[in-house]
Order: structure tokens, then C-alpha cells, then sequence
């Protein structure tokens, strides 16, 4: 290997590693604040990168149509349960959150279709559409069984798995997508030659994860996830409630995986499914924090970045079998090394 | 005058084990009320329940409004708080975090009446002010139980549960404890008190309760219970055997 060779696969490395660092932090929030394994994360990505280059080709995604749906869903249940709680005046919020904004939405998606030059705009309607369904999915799908064992809760998210992808290839089709990058700039240094695109992952990654670390030092909503991720009863005592706790962590899981999925669409060609393997090399950092740990799943992440980035040179076909060999020496290390804890009761 | 909490008939179970059978407790308005008796007798079950933490079965009925169905962080809005006695800390976070979020209903809401409650909080515990930077986790024994306080009176609580507040702690301290919730009391607030130090409860509190597996066997004024024979030498170790354990 030359220098050159060690230097362009560094760089991927780096490209790559950020954005599972993004997936890996979104795992460990969700897991930390509500229990659940969220294997559906990767679908953000593929969502959000599939609608943007379906709005590039001047068509209303299928996920438009979802997110209406999921939100009449939400509406129905919220709305039933004011009623019956005989708290009527709360419908008006209830309808405007869950008909109205998906609404708005598919307004806006209309319009942005019918402007692919304006990629900037096309981008923030993918977020729109994309960072609801984290809320949706969580009032849908886990907080009706919130308590529940860290199994259930896993079998459950295996399920929203499944329905996802699945609505992904009716939406999408089998055929991958590509979108444009910001821009065709590349810089080039020595023999190197590093994309803005590229540029533009590790930048956007960094940003992300700072504003996340302010959201958790120095906001009380971002401290109420951390109390309810230390102590479930004391968060209860002092009235973070369980489903705000758990939706809002949903919100930021979604709208990480949106922001992964824009930022790499012009780098890998997405399919339906692809998100899933994304967010996979994620858990794998996210499992080296132990679940629980934000630096050290980051730094984990990264660590699967340049594992598949040199393995994809010396042994590339055994590629992802390298990188997800990874979990056993590390489940190892940590169970050797970890005091067992049982899962608390409730 | 009506009470603040009327509990009547109420059950609860762990699985199928009954813990509480058909209790019936009233706190008046500004009153201390406490609940003795011994270990198991039910007296966190009770709170548990009271704060929704539990399902249980009967009536309660708190602040003239019926509290079946509501959610725990629904009665912490209504005014309803529980010092729970492994006190619930975040131990990741600061002292200060940790106060701040005991006003979490309040956030967003009243900013600059959550910042004077916080001054009044560090008033009232100054060692909480000198330690406000450091993790909660890292507290004495002592320092934790002025903070689980601290954090309730952040919510403003219209009545205050308090489980066994004196457990494991250094005498001084627990007399300091009891001060703090005399004081309260003072400034208007309702207190159930759960204790197994049945002399300093009996001797802070208005009434008492006494519970055993499960049941209400004994109620009175706290001078009456206190003078009753049965409790003071099952309760209060007049017989001398537990004199030193109580004091």
C-alpha cells in the first residue's frame, strides 16, 4: 500500500465513519430514554434519501402519502382518547399537529417538486417529511407498550423494521437512486482528491453532533432525556413524562437519520433497503459504547469506518463480513469487563 | 373544610400478592399526617399508589377531584410530589440540573419564578449552593436527601409525600429533616409522612395512621396515638429494649 492509496482510503474512512457516527448517537439516544433497539433507523435514511431524489425528478414521493396517513392515524387515537378523557379543546391542537402539518407538508412537497433546480428547498421538504415519522412511529408503535420488556420492545421495532422497507419498495421500487451533489467542486491535494460533497458530510456530522451535545448540557429538554435515561421512576417523580421523553428522542432520531440519508444520497446510489446495512455499521459503534456511552459509540463508529474502508482494499469481498465480525471480540470484551446489571423492573 | 386527600378503600398487589387491603386515610389542608409501622406494612405500596405509580383499586380523591386515571406526571402537575425513599436522583447530572428539573411542569412557562424558587431552595439548604456544580451521584448521604427535598419543593408541591426521610441517616441530620418539614407545614404545604422513626414523626406530625400488613389498626391525634400503650412500646420502644435505635 502507498501513501497515496493509505490517504484516499482515510478519507473515505472519515466520510463513511461520520455518518455512522450520526446513526450511532441516534441509536444509543433512542435506546438510552426509551429501551427500544431501534432497528428501523436506517430507514430515515433511505426515506429521506429516496424522496429527494424522487423530488429531484419532479414527483410527490409516496412517503408524502405515508406521513398524511400516519398522522390520521395518530389523530384518530390522540382524538378518541381526548374525547373519552373529556377533553375536547385539545382536538384543535391534536388536528392541527396531525392533519394539518403532514397537510402542509405535501403542499410543499408539491411545490419543490415542481422546482429541481432549488435543491436547497427540495432538501429541507425531505426533512419535513422524513422527521415526523419518528414521532408517528413512536405514539404508534411503542408507546402503547412502553413498558414492556427490552424483548418485546425489540421484536417490535424488527416489525416497523419490515413494514417499512416494505412500504419503501412500493414507494420507491427496486431501482436505486442518486441525487446531485451541493456541488461539483473538489479540491485537490497532492494525488488526492477530496469531493465538497465529501467535505460537506464530515462538516454537517460535526455540526450536528456539537448541537446535540448543547441540546444535552445546556437545555433542560435536552437534560429531562438524560434524567429519563438515568432514572426512569425519579424522571416520572418530577413529571417528564414517558411519552414526551420517548417522542422527542424519536424526533432526534428521525431527523439524524434524514440529515444522514440527504448528506450521503449523492455518494451511494440508495436502494429501498439500503438504510438498513447504514445503520447496522452504526449499531456496530453504537455496541462498542455499550449502548449507552455517546464519545465512545461515535469514536466506535468511526472505528467501523476505517475498518471497512482498508478491509475493502486488502479483502474487499469479505468487506462487511470484517466489520460485523467486529461485534463478537467486542460483545466479549464487554461482558468480561462490564458489571451485569438486570433489567430494572417496572 | 374539606380534606386535600380523601383515600377510601384502597387496594393494591404486586402480581397476586395483596399489599394493601381497603386502607382509608384522609389529609387535612395544611396538616402533617403520617403513617407509621414496620417494615412491609405497606407504607410504600401506599405511596406508590397514591402517586400513580401503582395501580390500585378504591377511591382517592385529591383536591375535591377524583385521581383514578390520572398519569404520575398528571398528579405532579396538580400539586401531589413523593420523596420516595431511595430518593431518585439523576446522578449524572448537577445538583443544580437536578433542581431545575423538579420545576419541569413549570418550564417554558415561568422562567422567573422557577429562578426565585431555586434561590429559595439554596436558602433553605446552602450546602446545595456550594455544591450546584457537582454531579448528584457524588453527594453524601445527607446531601442527597436535602437535594431529593430540594427537587420536591421545586415543584411547588401542594402536598408533600415524604417515604421514610430519616433512613440511614446521621442524627443531626434527621433532626434537620424534621425542622425542614415543620417549616413547611408553616408555609401552607399539606405532608404525608411515611416513617419507622415513629417518635420524631408522631412528635412533628397532627395525625397518625398505624399500618400493618397491610391495614389501618390504629388512628388518632399524634398525642393520643403517642400516648397509646400499644404504640408506645411497639412503636416508640418504651420498653426500653429499642431506646437507642429510636432516639
Amino acid at each position: 500500500m502507498t501513501i497515496d492509496i493509505a490517504l484516499w482510503l482515510t478519507q473515505d474512512a472519515i466520510t463513511n465513519g461520520a455518518v455512522y457516527a450520526l446513526l450511532a448517537l441516534a441509536l444509543v439516544l433512542v435506546y438510552t430514554v426509551t429501551r427500544v433497539i431501534f432497528v428501523p433507523q436506517g430507514e430515515f435514511i433511505s426515506f429521506a434519501a429516496l424522496s429527494l431524489a424522487t423530488l429531484q425528478a419532479g414527483k410527490v414521493p409516496g412517503t408524502v402519502y405515508l406521513l398524511m396517513a400516519g398522522g390520521a392515524l395518530v389523530a384518530l387515537i390522540d382524538g378518541v382518547a381526548a374525547i373519552r378523557a373529556a377533553q375536547p379543546r385539545r382536538l384543535i391542537g391534536i388536528v392541527i399537529l396531525n392533519i394539518g402539518l403532514p397537510a402542509a407538508v405535501a403542499g410543499a412537497a408539491s411545490l419543490a417538486a415542481l422546482r429541481p433546480d432549488n435543491l436547497w428547498l427540495q432538501m429541507l421538504v425531505t426533512l419535513a417529511i422524513v422527521t415526523p415519522f419518528g414521532p408517528i412511529i413512536y405514539r404508534l408503535a411503542f408507546q402503547p407498550l412502553a413498558g414492556m420488556s427490552v424483548l418485546v420492545l425489540l421484536i417490535i421495532a424488527v416489525a416497523v423494521h419490515y413494514l417499512l422497507t416494505g412500504l419503501g419498495l412500493v414507494f420507491f421500487g427496486g431501482e436505486g437512486l442518486r441525487s446531485p451533489p451541493l456541488s461539483d467542486f473538489s479540491l485537490h491535494v497532492g494525488v488526492l482528491n477530496i469531493t465538497a460533497q465529501s467535505l460537506w458530510v464530515i462538516f454537517s456530522s460535526i455540526v450536528l453532533i456539537f448541537t446535540l451535545w448543547l441540546l444535552f448540557e445546556h437545555t433542560l429538554y435536552g437534560k429531562a432525556l438524560r434524567a429519563t435515561a438515568i432514572n426512569r421512576v425519579g424522571a416520572r417523580l418530577v413529571g417528564i413524562s414517558a411519552a414526551f421523553a420517548g417522542s422527542l428522542s424519536f424526533t432526534l432520531a428521525a431527523l439524524i437519520g434524514a440529515i444522514a440519508g440527504i448528506l450521503i444520497s449523492p455518494i451511494t446510489t440508495i436502494y429501498y433497503d439500503t438504510g438498513f446495512i447504514i445503520s447496522l455499521k452504526g449499531f456496530v459503534g453504537a455496541i462498542i459504547g455499550g449502548m449507552v456511552s455517546y464519545p465512545v459509540a461515535a469514536a466506535g463508529a468511526l472505528l467501523v469506518g476505517f475498518l471497512e474502508s482498508f478491509s475493502s482494499f486488502w479483502w474487499s469481498a469479505f468487506k462487511e463480513s470484517i466489520v460485523f465480525t467486529l461485534i463478537i471480540p467486542v460483545l466479549l470484551w464487554r461482558s468480561l469487563t462490564a458489571r451485569h446489571v438486570d433489567e430494572e423492573e417496572e | 373544610m374539606s380534606s386535600l386527600l380523601d383515600v377510601r378503600g384502597l387496594s393494591a398487589a404486586y402480581g397476586k400478592v395483596e399489599a394493601l387491603h381497603g386502607v382509608d386515610i384522609e389529609v387535612p389542608r395544611g396538616k402533617i399526617v403520617t403513617v407509621i409501622g414496620p417494615n412491609g406494612a405497606g407504607k410504600t405500596t401506599l405511596l406508590a399508589v397514591l402517586m400513580g405509580l401503582l395501580a390500585g383499586r378504591g377511591t382517592v380523591i385529591y383536591d375535591g377531584g377524583d385521581m383514578s386515571g390520572c398519569t404520575t406526571e398528571m398528579r405532579v402537575a396538580r400539586g401531589l410530589c413523593l420523596v420516595p425513599e431511595r430518593r431518585e436522583l439523576f446522578g449524572g447530572l448537577r445538583v443544580e440540573d437536578n433542581l431545575l428539573l423538579g420545576a419541569f411542569p413549570r418550564i417554558g412557562k415561568a422562567t422567573q419564578t422557577i429562578r426565585s424558587d431555586l434561590d429559595g431552595v439554596y436558602q433553605r439548604f446552602p450546602r446545595l449552593l456550594e455544591r450546584r456544580t457537582q454531579l448528584a451521584g457524588t453527594l453524601s448521604g445527607g446531601e442527597r436527601q436535602m437535594l431529593a427535598l430540594g427537587r420536591a419543593l421545586m415543584a411547588k408541591p401542594q402536598l408533600l409525600m415524604l417515604d421514610e426521610p430519616s433512613l440511614g441517616l446521621a442524627p443531626r441530620i434527621v433532626r434537620d429533616t424534621f425542622h425542614v418539614i415543620a417549616d413547611l407545614k408553616r408555609s401552607g404545604v399539606s405532608i404525608l409522612l411515611v416513617e419507622q422513626n415513629a417518635r420524631a414523626a408522631l412528635q412533628v406530625a397532627d395525625y397518625g395512621y398505624v399500618l400493618e400488613t397491610g391495614e389501618v389498626v390504629l388512628e388518632g391525634t399524634a398525642c393520643a396515638l403517642a400516648a397509646n400503650p400499644r404504640v408506645a412500646q411497639t412503636y416508640l420502644g418504651l420498653s426500653g429494649r429499642f431506646e437507642r435505635n429510636t432516639a
